[in-house]
């Protein structure tokens, strides 16, 4: 009985001796303590990595939108054109065929005219001759002006009131862009022309206001970057995005319910399932490649047509829809399917009645996803022909739209970032960020159809 | 199973769509960066005044163009190739092989290569010789051939100021470098006396001795940018003491950021150009398919209409861009009219 009749400090002490972790739990042992400060260190490294991202998502965010809210602003002139009936329509006809022989270089001087009598009616004194008081619109206005007559030959010799664009240099002014001292080597605009864009201001004729051309309107050639516009290859976007849609969702929702619920497990379908995990992971340009060598030179289809590059994107997003369909099917649980089977459903009634509704918002989670990676891909497009100057024609029809040249929003980015002219780096970032409000706009539908309809077990 | 015949339906009329597509209706021109300007604004105005659809232009630089093109005669295959130098040799056989023998040649005018620096910092007066003895892989010191030396620009010439030595050369895919190396470096070379020591050192071999003229340095001095100018501009404004080989019209765009420097004491402009007074010039070409003339609708039409007075002339858009225009036009001009080919009229 020694045991009972040890004393409180002999317990302790016998206590303490066979093990250094026994102590008090008020008081933390150095080990303890250095656990804990082990976790706080890491959750330390966890915030200092969260900072890290939004700090650059913040950055990239700021970037975007101050480098990129100019282009969605233009400046404008107003402006009153006498349409010479002289100088138009010699004829005095008005045959549409007569009247188009007159080029938009027939139609300059016209612009040249009005903006003098604009200046002289202003009011403002200048040395400057009419081509270079023309200087200050852009040469997209002859186009403008062009193309009112023929839609409207009946008013040639009446004067009519215009709104035209202004060149690249006086919009970069207007919106700080430009100024007098980063001018002074420019031979595209003198400072005598910017006194008269100040006059101008002055009395309202020339303003700066929101761009709708820029979300709606076609490319534009170098020499006129204030008239291009992403609308175009936004409809070339569209058009890709339905033939990848079209294709690569019952294609990639067949092969994955096949292999999922049908196919015989075996090193065949081994095989398959390694390759389309790999598949996902070829980097997109060699899917662009492949369509080179696949629908162009050996089916023929036409180059730099939507049809071709959705073909191209269903390659790659085919494999980003069979995994996320597969995850999908795989959470529904077996007994879903023996309860189907067990009433007496075929196996196909029981994936199409029950499995497939319940697994359809993860397939279209998975859909959506892959369609806003396609809908940002640029490299594939590069070697079949969508990148450069092609976004010019709007389509008219269906067909148009998929065969027809057109170019696709990365791409067009791409391509106004190169460009020479900083007016068009603006509408690069401008660019972007319509980009990104689809992206985005496709992420949460993704995101909203997952959390109201995901079920889970 | 409807999505199954929806699926059916699409692939059936896509396949329609695309036996239907099979007439193309629009000029397919691809080709050289620095033609593609030129060419997109003379494709808008043509879209513009002309029933016909707007041509299309792609990028992607000569060699790549001009590929392209000799790629055979077709509807799948482009009209126009852009060029910022000649058509070789190799070139006209890898066409007549794929049966596209009968090519004509337009030269629409010339384009200036510029020398640029950042604008706050040292300005230049360059001389080909300059350029030799700061990028050559091998230049003449004392008698004998050594390994370039030069760290500094003060190290090259005197009267430059002690800037070391940066320089942002077109990548070897650009028909620039091509210039670049003819006009500077070739010239430089010559006049430094290296190209003489050089052929004798090569046994009196010129080729060989042209050939080891413009191997540039790699010892990280000169850096060869093979994307496009606005690389070079962003590399220049990242690294202040680095000067750039530019487009005129690209320059002319961006006076802002950039000064120009002289070459043998004559300030690259338009004018000085024309006159040939600026040595590093070239001239820029397209080249036309002419099986395709007939073929696709508008093809002539285009063609005539680039190098027309009003265009290509010395008051049109393409010199307001930074085309210096070719006198002899009208010379070009009746080459498109009669579609003379390469080679004479066989």
């Amino acid at each position: 009985m020694s045991d009972i009749s040890q004393t409180p400090s002999q317990i302790a002490t016998a206590g303490k001796a066979p093990s250094k972790h026994a102590g008090s739990l008020l008081a933390q042992s150095p080990h303890t303590k250095k656990r804990n400060a082990a976790e706080r260190r890491f959750r330390a490294y966890g915030m200092a990595a969260i900072g890290v991202g939004l700090l650059m998502l913040l950055i990239l965010v700021t970037t975007i939108v101050g480098r990129g809210t100019g282009a969605f602003q233009q400046t404008y002139v107003t402006l009153n054109v006498e349409l010479v009936e002289k100088k138009l329509d010699k004829s005095g006809t008005r045959d549409l065929a007569a009247i188009k022989k007159v080029t938009t270089f027939g139609y300059a001087p016209l612009i040249r005219d009005a903006v003098a009598a604009k200046v002289a009616e202003l009011g403002i004194e200048t040395d400057l001759k009419p081509k270079a008081l023309a200087g200050i619109l852009s040469k997209d206005a002859a186009a403008t002006l062009r193309a009112f007559v023929l839609e409207n030959p009946d008013q040639i010799g009446e004067t009519v009131e215009f709104r035209f664009l202004t060149s690249s240099r006086v919009d970069g002014y207007m919106k700080g862009r430009v100024s007098r001292d980063s001018i002074a080597n420019d031979k595209n605009i003198s400072p005598e022309q910017l006194d008269i864009v100040d006059a101008m201001v002055g009395a309202g004729t020339l303003e700066t206001v929101f761009n709708l051309d820029f979300i709606t309107g076609a490319d534009a050639s170098d020499a006129r970057p204030e008239a291009a516009g992403m609308g175009v290859s936004m409809l070339g976007s569209l058009f890709m995005m339905l033939v990848v849609l079209a294709l690569a969702l019952p294609i990639g929702v067949a092969a994955s319910i096949y292999l999922e619920e049908f196919a015989p497990k075996n090193w065949l379908t081994d095989i398959i399932e390694v390759n389309i995990s790999n598949l996902a992971a070829v980097p997109s340009i060699v899917f662009g490649i492949l369509g080179l060598a696949v629908f162009i030179n050996y089916m023929h289809l036409p180059m730099s047509a939507p049809l071709v590059g959705g073909l191209v994107l269903t390659l790659m997003t085919l494999p980003t829809i069979i995994i996320s369909t597969r995850a999908a099917l795989k959470a529904v649980p077996p007994s879903i399917r023996d309860a189907a089977l067990g009433v007496g459903a075929s196996r196909m009634q029981a994936v199409f009645h029950h499995v497939l509704p319940l697994a359809a918002p993860g397939i279209l989670t998975g859909t959506i996803i892959g369609l806003a990676q396609a809908l940002g891909e640029t490299a594939p497009l590069l070697l079949i022909g969508m990148v450069g100057f092609i976004a010019s024609n709007a389509p008219e029809t269906l067909a148009d739209g998929l065969l027809s040249p057109n170019s696709a929003m990365p791409a067009q980015i791409y391509e106004w970032a190169k460009r020479a002219d900083p007016a068009f780096y603006e509408r690069a970032w401008g660019g972007i960020i319509i980009l990104l409000i689809f992206l985005v706009t496709m992420n949460t539908i993704a995101v909203i159809l997952r959390r109201r309809f995901e079920r889970r077990w | 199973m409807s999505f199954v015949k929806y699926t059916v339906s699409a692939l059936a009329v896509s396949a329609a769509f695309a036996t239907a597509a099979s007439a193309r209706d629009q000029v397919q021109v691809a080709g050289s960066s620095t033609v593609l300007p030129y060419a997109s604004i003379v494709a808008e105005a043509f879209g513009e005044n002309f029933d016909f659809p707007t041509p299309v232009v792609e990028s992607g630089g000569s060699s790549a163009g001009l590929k392209r093109f000799c790629e055979g005669v077709g509807e799948n295959t482009i009209d126009i190739a852009n060029a910022s130098r000649q058509i070789k040799e190799k070139e006209l056989q890898a066409c007549a092989d794929n049966g596209v023998s009968d090519i004509i040649e337009v030269q629409i005018g010339y384009d200036g290569i510029v020398f640029a620096s950042d604008i706050n910092g040292n300005g230049f007066a360059f001389s080909p010789e300059d350029w030799f003895l700061a990028l050559s892989d091998e230049i003449v010191v004392d008698g004998a051939l050594v390994a370039n030396p030069n760290k500094s620009w003060a190290d090259v010439n005197a009267a430059f100021p002690d800037q070391s030595i940066q320089a942002f050369v077109p990548g070897t895919k650009h028909g620039t470098r091509e210039v670049f190396e003819d006009k500077v470096i070739l010239a430089g070379c010559e006049a430094t006396g290296a190209f003489d020591m050089l052929k004798e050192a090569n046994g009196g071999d010129k080729k060989a001795a042209e050939k080891a003229c413009i191997r540039l340095r790699t010892d990280g001095v000169s850096v060869d940018i093979d994307g496009d100018y606005t690389e070079t501009l962003a590399r220049i404004e990242s690294n202040k003491d680095g000067i750039g080989v530019f487009g005129l019209a690209f320059y002319e765009n961006n006076t802002d950021k950039l000064q120009v420097a002289t070459m043998s004491d004559v300030v690259p402009s338009t004018e000085s150009i024309a006159t040939g007074e600026y040595p590093v010039s070239r001239p820029l070409f397209f080249y036309v398919k002419k099986a395709h003339i007939g073929v696709i609708p508008g093809l002539k039409e285009f063609a005539e209409f680039f190098v027309a007075d009003e265009v290509a002339g010395p008051d049109g858009p393409l010199a307001e861009y930074g085309l210096v225009s070719d006198p002899e036009l009208s010379k070009t001009q009746a080459v498109v009219s009669d579609e003379a080919i390469i080679g004479g009229n066989s």
